[in-house]
């Protein structure tokens, strides 16, 4: 998978949200993703993490062998930069 | 898929600490568990690991047993804890450390 694609997937389960996609490999299935969500807001890393799993949806069984998340809120990201 | 859940149940609550993961401690398999395993190991912490890779159909469960789909997990205390991503960024902010720490100051649960 292009990471673009992979991108744009995430995108339509977290509308709004500032997505980068990197291939680490090369290889189109290991990605490492920085995702800035309001809808982050308020909750663990668990359930940020399985709200982009959930985005991804089937992919992540199928086409993505591992992706690394970084999830930020923007209040988050603010602090970051 | 009972059978495989009690079998989890039981690897979670029985250790304190439990890592599914591809591959042994000693020989990981795959990266991710690999870099979480060396985590725990920096930590000076005892932890069991389950091998997934052994076992198909478990491998399949712990994906819908907390809904998530990637291995490894780590178990703290019957409670699952996170991922690899999860569980390296909780060390690097220092804050792994304190759990771990109350969770094995805790009686074992159940």
């Amino acid at each position: 998978m292009d990471p673009l694609e992979l991108k744009s997937i995430i995108e339509r389960g977290l509308p709004g949200a500032i997505i980068e996609v990197h291939d680490m490999t090369g290889g189109g299935d290991h990605f490492e993703a920085l995702i800035v969500s309001e809808s982050f807001e308020g909750k663990g890393l668990i359930e940020r993490h399985q709200q982009v799993y959930n985005a991804v949806g089937d992919a992540m069984r199928a086409r993505v062998h591992a992706l690394t998340l970084k999830t930020l809120t923007p209040a988050q990201y603010a602090n970051r930069r | 898929m009972a059978e495989v859940i009690d079998r989890i149940q039981s690897s979670i609550t029985r250790n304190k600490i439990t890592i599914f993961m591809k591959g042994t401690r000693h020989f990981p398999q795959c990266g991710f568990s690999a870099a979480t395993v060396a985590v725990f190991e920096e930590l000076g912490v005892p932890f069991e690991t389950v091998d997934v890779l052994a076992d198909p159909e478990l491998r399949d469960a712990i994906k819908v047993y907390s809904s998530w789909p990637t291995i490894p997990q780590v178990y703290v205390n019957g409670q699952f804890l996170g991922g690899c991503d999860i569980i390296r960024e909780l060390h690097e902010t220092g804050e792994l450390r304190g759990l771990i720490d109350s969770a094995l100051a805790q009686p074992v649960a159940q």
